[in-house]
């Protein structure tokens, strides 16, 4: 009797187990690695090197105005790939120097936030108690600031550049980066490795460095990627209404106010920035989200 | 009780951290205010006369904590530039700011619901999927952008729809409303996306439930399911995160509001910001996040009197 039901719980488990199986497998082929990852990747790996090597690249300085091709769309300049703006200028070189601007913002402001979040999110994770009541509470107030206008308040009082803009955002992301972390942070505090490292007498700091950190940075910084994407267009934002970097340097968002003047007559100043910035912000959006996923699946499995 | 004390406690030192960051951001602001309202050729003594009464010359804490005496007790303070009372300024262009953001989340929900249905009542298909990719899309186009997108089509190249300008309700109900329809589709083309995926999410479950396998084997017409049966359990994350929109919305405001030329108090506090009326910036900074955090803390509040299990499962955790 025993042995039947045994037998029976057997073959009911595996049949379990093989469906869990192929569950498993078609949930893993979803979410390889598909043209939603690989295009909006190849679309940031070259935009980042544009902008990198943007003084090495064969471009019109990006302030040269040319007074006979004004307005000029793509599709009737031969000289200019993406035509000329309002004053003349060449699109293309200063949708390139304005990548410089809101991906050094997007970087910044990312590792800023990252970083302090990071280590805070850690400390509330681990410690719990006050330390994290105290810290929650302090996130939740920032969190409650409407973040515009404390930029917009910040590149008044300071000036608009790409130094203010970039680290007040940076310590307005603080609290989102905190609560990924803490939150991840607390899957992993109580796990057996962690347990173990303590009973064999390992400092705190050394448990959260080597035994807690691992674990928790790669989701944070699959996370960051969506931040990077926020980050540029809160930047955007902010230089549409002529408050980041000042008004010759060109920015995005720049290029987008200036456009919109003439919106009626050459819609092309605006749209072509506007694309360009779009199609950033999707690509974040996209690389991080395959990755977040991913990274779930990994350590679903390595459970 | 003890949750709603808690709150209010954390709504307070919010409040009171936000009064001391603007103070202390504005305050610092290059350019003695002085000397701009004296003019190019006061002299030194006129500055000192105007610094005088405004009581500039005093510490920054003293004036902090009159102007926060103040703000409890109603007394916004008053611009150096029109010499307007702020808080005035502030209640005559709040209801333009208020007008936007309601019809704002009316067309986000307008297109959430269907959406949300069925991509719940098909999840994993084609449509659902569809849908998922269209959200990421729209979520990737930043407001001011959507505006300009909006402009170009409906403003000037079907000529459908005024691009800007603002007109009083004492005009027409249609002649105000008109105006709003592109601003508040500005916000609602990106809001939507989240609606859909929280109503999504709730209505997967709801529609396991043993209810609605009653229902349907009793022959109720799915329609009827779906919207009745099915809707109203759902839509419990949906308001609050509705409510909770609200309170983004209104900071968000600011750009949307400028580039369509709505007087609202957004507008205001950009106007400000370049003609560096300190007062108003001030009161229009407090204003706005004042509106935040109640709207905030007033949907957590009707959150936790509808649904017990939140009010006790936060005041253990």
């Amino acid at each position: 009797m025993a042995s039947l039901t045994t037998r029976d719980e057997l073959d009911k488990n595996s049949g379990l187990e093989q469906e869990n199986l192929e569950a498993q497998e078609s949930a893993r082929s979803r979410r390889r690695f598909g043209p939603f990852f690989w295009f909006p990747l190849a679309w940031l790996g070259f935009i980042v090197f544009c902008a990198i090597f943007a003084d090495l690249l064969p471009l019109r300085p990006n302030d040269e105005m040319d007074f006979t091709e004004i307005s000029i769309p793509p599709w009737e300049s031969e000289t200019y790939w993406l035509g000329t703006d309002l004053q003349g200028r060449d699109i293309l070189s200063r949708i390139i120097y304005g990548a410089r601007v809101s991906l050094t913002v997007g970087a910044v402001a990312t590792s800023i936030g990252m970083f302090f979040g990071l280590c805070i999110g850690l400390l509330a994770g681990y410690y719990r108690g006050w330390t994290e009541t105290g810290i929650t509470m302090g996130l939740d107030t920032v969190l409650a600031l409407p973040a515009l206008v404390v930029l917009l308040l910040a590149s008044v009082t300071f000036g608009g550049s790409l130094k203010v803009v970039g680290i007040s955002l940076g310590l307005l992301l603080i609290p989102a980066f905190a609560r990924v972390s803490r939150a991840n942070t607390l899957n992993f505090a109580q796990r057996e490795f962690v347990v173990a490292a303590k009973a064999m007498g390992a400092r705190d700091l050394r448990i959260i460095l080597l035994e807690i950190l691992p674990n928790v940075v790669l989701p944070v910084a699959a996370y960051g990627l969506v931040v990077v994407a926020f980050a540029i267009v809160v930047e955007g934002a902010l230089s549409f209404l002529g408050l980041s970097v000042p008004s010759p340097v060109p920015s995005w968002g720049g290029m987008i106010a200036e456009g919109r003047e003439s919106l009626g007559e050459t819609p092309h100043i605006a749209f072509i920035a506007a694309i360009v910035m779009f199609l950033t912000v999707l690509s974040f959006n996209l690389v991080g989200d395959a990755l977040r996923s991913r990274l779930a699946d990994l350590r679903e499995s390595a459970v | 009780m003890r949750y709603l004390f808690g709150r209010l406690m954390h709504l307070l030192a919010v409040l009171l951290a936000v009064t001391i960051l603007t103070f202390m951001l504005v305050n610092v602001l290059p350019g003695d205010i002085a000397y701009d309202i004296a003019g190019l050729d006061a002299s030194e003594e006129e500055v000192q006369a105007i610094r005088e009464e405004l009581g500039l010359n005093r510490p920054a804490l003293v004036r902090y904590v009159e102007w926060l005496g103040g703000v409890v007790s109603g007394h916004w303070g008053q611009s150096y530039r029109t010499g307007e009372l702020v808080i005035d300024a502030i209640m005559t262009r709040f209801p333009v700011s208020l007008e936007l953001v309601i019809i704002a989340q009316v067309f986000a929900m307008l297109l959430a619901v269907p959406l949300g249905i069925v991509s719940a009542l098909r999840a994993n298909s084609k449509i659902d999927r569809v849908i998922t990719i269209g959200g990421f899309f729209c979520l990737s186009v930043p407001n001011f952008m959507m505006a300009i997108i909006l402009i170009y089509v409906f403003g000037l190249w079907l000529g459908w729809l005024p691009v800007t300008g603002y007109e009083p309700i004492s005009e027409g109900l249609w002649v105000n409303v008109r105006t709003f329809i592109l601003p508040a589709f500005s916000f609602a083309l990106a809001e939507w996306t989240v609606l859909t995926r929280v109503l999504r999410a709730d209505m997967i479950g709801v529609l396991q439930e043993d209810y609605i396998s009653m229902a349907r084997a009793k022959g109720m017409p799915m329609r009827r399911i779906l919207w009745v049966h099915a809707l109203r359990p759902s839509s419990f994350s949906l308001i609050t995160l509705l409510g909770l929109q609200i309170g983004a919305l209104i900071g968000g405001s600011i750009i949307i509001e400028s580039i369509f030329a709505l007087p609202g108090v957004g507008r205001l506090l950009i106007g400000s910001i370049f003609a560096r009326d300190f007062m108003m910036i001030q009161g229009c900074v407090t204003f706005i996040a004042l509106a935040y955090v109640v709207v905030n803390f007033t949907v957590d509040m009707c959150y936790a009197l509808l649904d017990p299990r939140v009010r006790t499962a936060r005041s253990h955790g």
